[in-house]
């Protein structure tokens, strides 16, 4: 009987010949990313409560990005504490306000096919682009994965979304997942969602992290991409050498998977969530009518301020102004990003409209950093949860759309269709 | 880890984890965190919550980001016991790290705000005694059993290491 990847990957991990859905199994961790946020300060404790160091210094990547650049003594102790804590325990990887973590990992050459990795933020899932297992894990269990260099799972059962057709101008994998939210919900736990076809093949790896990032507003263990010609040129991008058997990693053909779904893209429309949460999604175009103001448009976080989506914002703001009374920021997802931004003229273009730059991090997306919001106000962003509060104030609202959409939402001052700007 | 009894608090579906653990305070200390855990959706639960009163909630609750704060305030205002209907997954997996049984309860809207209930995790049962009924729940799986009985991820792991069970790098000097 076939298996799915994600099967695979498992039985691989825990070194057995093949694994069923529902089993519990015991996997080794390949890689175990922990961040400033959830990371040192929670972790170094623990270690210093156990009396151990960690399992493999190769293995434990460790990224600064939740509480950069310092904006007050308290962030500061803590990326200090950072630093101290990668000398101290020797750590090979450290990429220290280079950036958001799930997209270091893409640009790094980390992840490959089949490898098991656990990070310690939800959208660690982002990483199943590459036909890997990476899933988010809380700070807690992230301290028994570098002490042990291993986790439990339930193997999951697999949920695959096929996507045929092409996008038409304006519409982005962004607007996949905010109509995923919708379609299936939220409640996925324990299960992974496997995404394929030939919307998925034909796009940039950038593009097809956005469905695995946000694998995570389904609540699903993790978003699987099988890997193709893309991503080993992404990988080779990174420095590193596909492994000779990067492209066995798929699901057979007849695997079972507990269910299947099939959309079209050709006849998909750009989709905005409403306040505070991703599946309470619409075509943009509904929220015309009510002519909602917007007081900041957000392209930053992991998920919305790639080169791809920077390039869409450009599209958007060429000779254009963002409106009086409604402010752009813009976060680039890294460092590389934004240079490769600044060479290519696009970041550029959105100063030249208005728009202002903040550093890369995660940022505002999570209430962390500059660009919060006060009670009262309306954020449009493209970022990938909108809960209530998680920007800023309990009293303010948040809505998620793609890169155009924001863009679009910066120009008109309030939220539109953004296919009305695109020719 | 034996029964507990008190007084319930009810929450609704889809509880995210950034109402439970704003981001605005995740740099304060985990009494400040805990003191504006659902703060947006209900004030008076953060200073009113007594050590061993149990959470009620309906489905996925939880969903959202991998924050441990989420489930480390509710572990530190000593709530007994978590019953809800459905979980999300890293907020389960934390709430069982941190050594607070959180079991799956599809009757929860049979439980009401103030009732009191008395919950057994090793046993499975939970008894509302404001009403008079009682329940069996599927009792934490077995594998974490051992975990949950000693106290946590952290308890567990020492127990391991000072019975030479477990191999891992030293810490440095």
């Amino acid at each position: 009987m076939g298996e799915t990847l994600i099967q695979k990957i498992m039985a691989r991990a825990s070194g057995k010949e093949s694994v069923t859905p529902g089993e519990i199994v015991t996997c080794a961790v390949d890689l175990a990313m922990i961040l400033d946020s959830g990371g040192p300060r929670k972790i170094w404790p623990r270690l210093e409560q156990l009396g151990v160091g960690v399992y493999d210094n190769e293995k434990v990547v460790v990224v600064a990005d939740h509480f950069v650049p310092a904006a007050d003594p308290q962030s500061a102790a803590i990326l200090k504490l950072t630093r101290d804590f990668v000398k101290k325990f020797d750590i090979k990887h450290f990429y220290d306000m280079e950036g958001i973590c799930h997209v270091l990992m893409a640009e790094n050459g980390h992840l490959q096919p089949g490898m098991f990795a656990c990070g310690g933020d939800s959208h660690s899932t982002m990483g199943g682009a590459f036909g890997c297992y990476m899933a988010g894990f809380g700070a807690i269990e992230m301290s028994g994965v570098v002490v042990t260099g291993d986790i439990w799972s339930v193997v999951p059962e697999t949920i695959k979304v096929d996507w045929s057709g092409s996008f038409g101008p304006g519409v982005a994998a962004k607007d996949i997942m905010l109509l995923l939210a919708r379609e299936l919900g939220m409640e996925n736990a324990f299960k992974v969602v496997e995404y394929g076809g030939e919307t998925i093949r034909n796009m940039s790896m950038m593009e097809r992290m956005v469905l695995t990032n946000m694998a995570a507003e389904l609540g699903a263990e993790t978003g699987l991409i099988a890997p193709d010609e893309t991503t080993l040129e992404a990988i080779r991008a990174g420095g590193t050498e596909p492994a000779a058997d990067a492209l066995e990693w798929r699901s057979d053909d007849d695997a079972t998977f507990c269910a299947e779904h099939t959309f079209d893209a050709s006849t998909l429309a750009p989709q905005v969530a409403a306040p505070h949460k991703p599946s309470n999604s619409a075509p943009a175009q509904d929220y015309e009518k009510d002519q909602i103001h917007v007081d900041q448009a957000y392209i930053g976080a992991c998920v919305g301020a790639k080169l791809t989506d920077l390039h869409m914002v450009a599209s958007v703001l060429k000779g254009r102004q963002v409106k009086s009374g409604t402010r752009l920021m813009v976060a680039p997802s890294s460092k590389k990003i934004m240079k490769e931004a600044a060479a290519d003229g696009t970041l550029a273009t959105i100063t030249e409209a208005g728009g202002m730059l903040l550093p890369s991090g995660c940022g505002a997306c999570a209430g962390l950093g500059a660009g919060i919001i006060a009670e009262g106000e309306v954020c449009i962003s493209s970022t990938n949860r909108n809960f209530q509060g998680r920007m800023g104030s309990n009293e303010s609202f948040v809505y998620l759309g793609s890169p155009y959409t924001v863009a679009a939402a910066a120009v008109a001052g309030h939220i539109v269709d953004p296919r009305e700007m695109l020719s | 880890m034996s029964a507990v009894t008190g007084k319930a608090w009810v929450f609704g579906d889809e509880v995210n984890s950034d109402v439970m653990a704003p981001g605005i305070y995740f740099k304060e200390s985990v009494d400040v965190m805990a003191s504006h855990c659902l703060e947006a959706i209900d004030p008076d639960f953060a200073p009113n919550v007594q050590p061993g009163d149990i959470v009620v909630a309906g489905r996925a609750f939880g969903v959202g980001s991998a924050r441990e704060q989420a489930a480390l305030s509710f572990a530190h205002m000593e709530v007994g016991a978590i019953l809800a209907k459905s979980y999300a997954r890293i907020f389960y997996r934390n709430m069982l790290n941190f050594g607070v049984p959180a079991l799956i309860f599809p009757e929860a809207d049979e439980i009401n705000p103030k009732d009191e209930v008395t919950v057994d995790a090793i046993a499975g049962t939970v008894e509302n005694k404001t009403t008079g009924k009682s329940y069996t729940v599927s009792p934490i799986p077995e594998h974490l059993m051992e975990m949950i009985s000693v106290g946590g991820l952290m308890p567990y792991l020492k127990k391991k290491i000072d019975a030479g069970e477990l191999k891992t790098g030293a810490m440095p000097k």
